[in-house]
């Protein structure tokens, strides 16, 4: 607990980004006792929508936004556990051999994050053109699941297929990757697209993701994470929390909350508003507790 | 599931009035409307399309280029559409408005802009 406050406090003085702290995922103790593990209180950093390639008025330093969130997180006193990009690495190039290039750039700039151990998914900006042909050239597999003390981490690709569903065949690989969890398994979700209809009037959906949420459902304890609208936002499907991340390229408006879904325009007397990472805490506890800290970006 | 739920129920309607031939209902179907909408990247034309509340519709997809959606959420309608062919969408708006609708298959850089407005009146 100390050193959680430690770290709060530590990322009001760095000023660099949104943080969210997630305090004791539900059930977590006992599953990770059940896995056999002494249980460790743990965090995880979430990066999301850097669309490396990206110029425009939206984002002035589109070249050194990416760059200064790493260093940002190389800057915590305590480094995370493992860091996870949720997804739009690099922004759409009708090109493949630039869609190479942005991806494998953007490669080398995340190689200089201090923690090794980093999670990729892609965008729709990454693969939908191409069916994640060039991701996968790079980063590998799609849609994976690792465990990591005691939790059952499940990335998800929403985004290969270019009408934004997750396939039948996914949602199968799905069904066994849960069949054998215990009820009270801690289960994370990493997705680029939201799994439910947030505001399908600027595609800010999945067109099966209800399928996902219904396979979930019946799991006590599922958090989910995306990306893909550029701005945090929380929602409960049942007891299912789903929390979409700030980008690093530019903010998107509320949904539905101006005609168009265009990007809000940078604000010199603001520098890097609306952008931000988060991290992730979670902490051994009785019942599942989110404390949420939204911190500014400020000028590197 | 709505989708399809809504298209039930249009097909229905298209049923019932089949069979009904009376003197209002072939009036009405001389009035129906047919919209052509055309696709390339990254523009459906027109992009603004006026329709009357309560007055069935039928608009009508043709595609320049590549593979394409146009998704009206909010009257839950969709389709692709594919190069060489004629989709088809008819229903009827049951409420006045404004209502975006937009291009669901990712289609290029420019994808994201490829939206328009339909006004019911
Ligand atoms: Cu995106």
């Amino acid at each position: 607990m100390d050193q959680a406050i430690k770290r709060r406090s530590f990322l009001k003085l760095a000023g660099l980004g949104g943080a969210i702290y997630v305090s004791g995922l539900s059930g977590w103790a006992s599953a990770a006792a059940k896995a056999g593990n002494a249980y460790q209180d743990f965090f995880f950093v979430q990066l999301s929508d850097t669309h490396w390639g990206f110029e425009g008025a939206p984002n002035p330093d589109a070249r050194g936004t990416l760059k200064k969130a790493v260093q940002a997180v190389n800057s915590l006193e305590q480094q995370p556990d493992f860091i996870v990009f949720t997804g739009d690495l690099t922004h759409t190039t009708d090109d493949p051999l630039e869609r190479r290039k942005r991806l494998r750039e953007f490669k080398e700039i995340v190689a200089e994050l201090k923690v090794k151990d980093v999670r990729f998914m892609p965008g729709e900006h990454d693969a939908s053109l191409d069916n994640g042909a060039a991701y996968q050239e790079f980063f590998g597999k799609t849609h994976y699941s690792f465990e990591h003390k005691g939790v059952f981490f499940i990335v998800l690709d929403n985004v290969s297929d270019p009408a934004g569903s997750i396939g039948e065949q996914q949602l199968a690989w799905l069904a066994a990757e849960l069949q054998p969890l215990p009820a009270d398994a801690n289960i994370v979700v990493f997705t680029h697209r939201p799994l439910f209809d947030l505001y399908p009037q600027w595609d800010w959906a999945t067109r099966d993701g209800a399928k996902a949420v219904e396979l979930l459902m019946p799991h006590a304890n599922v958090t989910v994470f995306y990306g893909h609208i550029h701005q945090a936002h929380h929602h409960m499907t049942g007891h299912i929390a789903h929390h979409a991340a700030k980008s690093l390229i530019f903010p998107l408006p509320a949904p539905g909350s101006q005609p168009k879904r265009t990007p809000l325009a940078w604000d010199d007397a603001y520098p890097y508003r609306g952008l931000g990472y988060r991290e992730i805490e979670a902490e051994a506890a009785p019942k599942t507790d989110f404390k949420i800290v939204e911190l500014p970006v400020q000028k590197g | 599931m709505t989708i399809n739920h809504k298209r039930r129920l249009l097909l229905a309607g298209v049923g019932a009035g089949g069979l009904a031939l009376s003197a209002a209902a072939v009036t009405a179907q001389n009035q129906e409307r047919v919209i052509k909408v055309v696709a390339k990247k990254f523009d459906f034309t027109p992009g603004e399309i006026r329709l009357k509340k309560n007055q069935p519709v039928t608009l009508e997809f043709t595609t320049l280029d590549v593979v394409m959606g146009f998704a009206l959420p909010d009257f839950g309608v969709r389709t692709d559409i594919l190069p060489g062919t004629t989709a088809r969408i008819r229903f009827t708006p049951d409420k006045a408005g404004q209502f975006p609708f937009h291009c669901d298959i990712f289609c290029g850089s420019g994808h994201e802009s490829m939206t328009g407005t339909v006004i019911v009146t």
